[in-house]
């Protein structure tokens, strides 16, 4: 559907729109491709058919969810900044054989609401979708307030919860429908809709629950989730122009974690190195480590991440910089590991 | 002059001129700033430019230079997203060097979109999450009692931000405990992020329910410096017995005609002609 994006254009005193590159929070939709693409992606699933209904704590126009509002506005509820109360709502809606999607910053959805999710929504086996947008640091200068580098510990270790982190809009969208009909609660971590694109609109491999191999290495398999895919690529390219052996993963599901997928790269590589916009503590760092443990195997394994401590102020990509979580950083991170001490005994 | 201990200020006419002299400096270091970031809360600032001159520059017992006084008037900012307003402030106090200023938002500066406690001298406490602050605020009011301190604390609270159900929480809570040390303002500029906040989630009878919490309430144009300094004094020198929800009644993106007209100034960033023609009307010059 073409959407009228008239009214979103910022104008001035004479009504005229404002110089090229002016732009206010409307018209801030418009430089983000996967924020416009959720509202779209939700309205779909309601022409499909779909009983959803969705949820926004006053950010309609932070995450896209005008665009479904447009569309569809006898199946949006806006709540006022009240995420808790949100989130609550949500699971009564349920009750009734609604499908609810609730959105918000990751922050305050994630970690604000944690209880209600917990005890409303994942105990009480709801249907309830979660989408945390601007996870992790991408708010950048907003600060830790704003910041998400909790979310996927706080839900993975929430019983009956899927956690999942698309790369990009593409696969946020193939996986939004594939688990349209899941019977528990799903928790979808997204960035800021500004993301670079990974896949195709019609890549065959993104799959709920499973793992996408990129490429395998015999050096390293770097194993990435959401934001931190496009860069891991870019790293691996790096790395190979270099002459090292490195595979990439897309582990998008990280709960249920596809424990193939970690195992094979674990037997094929000479070390791991998961890579997340996330504490290093009970991410997708925590729960690899957790597969290989059980398992016994005692591959190398660098869990690259932001290390138990609140973000400085900085943009985004100085950030990104400054953690190495950017494709230069990544590589440089990988290349330190590859040539540690812990890379040389093959305990394998 | 900041207000300095123990002064007493009267509504007279230079302080009156000082204060809304210094919400223009506000205003036009908001935009300075803003155009550093490439992002800002335009129009959230400036609809509360004069309620945080008017606190700093009239009503707070602060000593210049010394951000830790232990016997100062504390001021949180509930809606932390104005804080590019309020830095400019603190470092015209000595809280910090005025240099700072100009790498706001930039990597390892200390000084972001939201106040960091942590970071930021002169900042009572960090925000950045809607709702936490008037808990905060209270705990600092309490504090006060229980050790025998005199100082009052001053909450900013976004209209919108009363969405917020712990606002509630400790609204009730400071009524309960009789809590007059503590002054909620409101800035009530009619929206928040989606639109209109009573449109969204209506927040009235306001008054009415800030006072059946408890609370004495006063209503007054927040633009009005007058009216604004008068009642935060009446305030600060009486002893009410309750606390007080200040309803400063403002306009979101004060100042500003296109701002004040289009909610989605909320947020924003302006090339450089349209900066200049914004600076241009802020100063008044046609
Ligand atoms: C807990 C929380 N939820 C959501 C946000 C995002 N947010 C920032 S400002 C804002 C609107 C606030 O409106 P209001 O309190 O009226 O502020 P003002 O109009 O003074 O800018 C929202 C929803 C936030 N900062 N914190
Ligand atoms: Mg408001």
């Amino acid at each position: 559907m073409n959407l009228n994006t008239d009214s979103l254009v910022p104008r001035g005193a004479d009504g005229q729109p404002l110089a090229e590159g002016s732009w206010h929070i409307p018209s801030m939709l418009l430089k983000s491709p996967g924020l416009l693409a959720l509202g779209e992606q939700l309205g779909a699933l309601v022409d499909d058919g779909e009983p959803v209904v969705v949820l926004t704590p006053d950010l309609s126009f932070s995450n896209g969810l005008w665009a479904f509002h447009e569309r569809h506005p006898e199946r949006f509820l806006q709540l006022g900044v009240s995420e808790q109360n949100s989130v609550s709502v949500a699971a009564g809606l349920a009750t009734t054989g609604l499908r609810p999607y609730v959105t918000g910053f990751a922050s305050f959805l994630a970690l604000l609401c944690c209880e209600q999710i917990r005890t409303d929504i994942a105990y009480t086996r709801q249907p309830v979708r979660l989408i945390g947008h601007h996870s992790g640091i991408t708010f950048g200068f907003y600060g830790t307030s704003h910041h998400a580098t909790e979310d996927i510990a706080i839900m993975r270790t929430i019983a009956n919860m899927t956690v999942v982190a698309p790369a990009d809009h593409v696969a946020m969208g193939v996986l939004l429908k594939a688990y349209a009909d899941h019977p528990l609660p799903v928790y979808f971590r997204m960035g800021r809709g500004r993301e670079p694109i990974v896949y195709e609109p019609d890549d065959e491999r993104i799959r709920p629950g499973q793992a996408i191999v990129h490429a395998t290495g015999d050096d390293l398999t770097i194993i990435a989730t959401g934001t931190t895919v496009h860069p891991s690529l870019l790293a691996a390219e790096e790395l190979r122009a270099e002459g090292h052996s490195v595979g990439v993963i897309d582990l998008h599901t990280i709960k249920p974690l596809d424990e193939a997928a970690v195992v094979a790269a674990a037997q094929g590589s000479r070390g791991l190195m998961t890579v997340e916009e996330h504490n290093v503590y009970g991410g997708l760092g925590g729960a690899v480590a957790e597969t290989l443990t059980d398992r016994g195997i005692g591959v190398p394994l660098l869990r690259h991440g932001i290390r138990d401590e609140y973000a400085p102020i900085g943009p985004p990509t100085h950030l990104y910089r400054h953690y190495r979580l950017d494709g230069p950083g990544i590589a440089e991170e990988a290349r330190a590991f590859l040539k540690s001490g812990r890379m040389t005994s093959d305990v394998r | 002059m900041p207000a300095s201990e123990g002064a007493s200020l009267t509504t007279s006419s230079e302080v009156v001129e000082r204060i809304r002299e210094r919400a223009q400096f506000v205003r036009l270091e908001t935009v300075r700033l803003i155009s550093i970031a490439k992002t800002g809360h335009y129009s959230s600032t400036f609809s509360c430019a004069e309620i945080l001159a008017t606190l700093y520059y009239g009503v707070l017992r602060l000593r210049h230079g010394d951000p830790q006084w232990p016997d100062r008037d504390r001021f949180v900012m509930g809606k932390g997203h104005a804080a590019v307003g309020l830095y400019p402030i603190l470092a015209d106090h000595g809280f910090f060097d005025p240099e700072l200023l100009d790498g706001y938002t930039r990597l390892g500066n200390p000084l972001g979109d939201h106040p960091d406690m942590t970071k930021v001298p002169g900042c009572d406490f960090s925000s950045g999450s809607l709702g936490h602050n008037l808990s905060v605020g209270l705990g600092m009011a309490l504090g006060a009692r229980m050790t025998g301190r005199d100082f009052n604390v001053y909450a900013l609270l976004g209209d919108g931000e009363l969405h917020e159900g712990q606002i509630w929480e400790a609204a009730a809570a400071a009524g309960h405990y009789g809590v007059g040390n503590l002054v909620a303002i409101v800035d009530r500029n009619g929206y928040c992020l989606d639109g209109k906040v009573d449109d969204i989630i209506t927040i009235e009878p306001l008054a009415d329910r800030w006072r059946a919490f408890g609370w004495d309430v006063v209503e007054v144009d927040g633009h009005d410096v007058p009216a604004l300094l008068d009642t935060l004094l009446r305030l600060r020198d009486g002893a009410p017995a309750k606390p007080t929800a200040v309803i400063a009644h403002t306009v979101k993106g004060k100042g500003v005609g296109f701002m004040e007209r289009d909610f989605g100034w909320h947020l924003g960033w302006l090339a450089e002609q349209d900066e200049a023609a914004v600076i241009r009307e802020l100063k008044d010059e046609k």
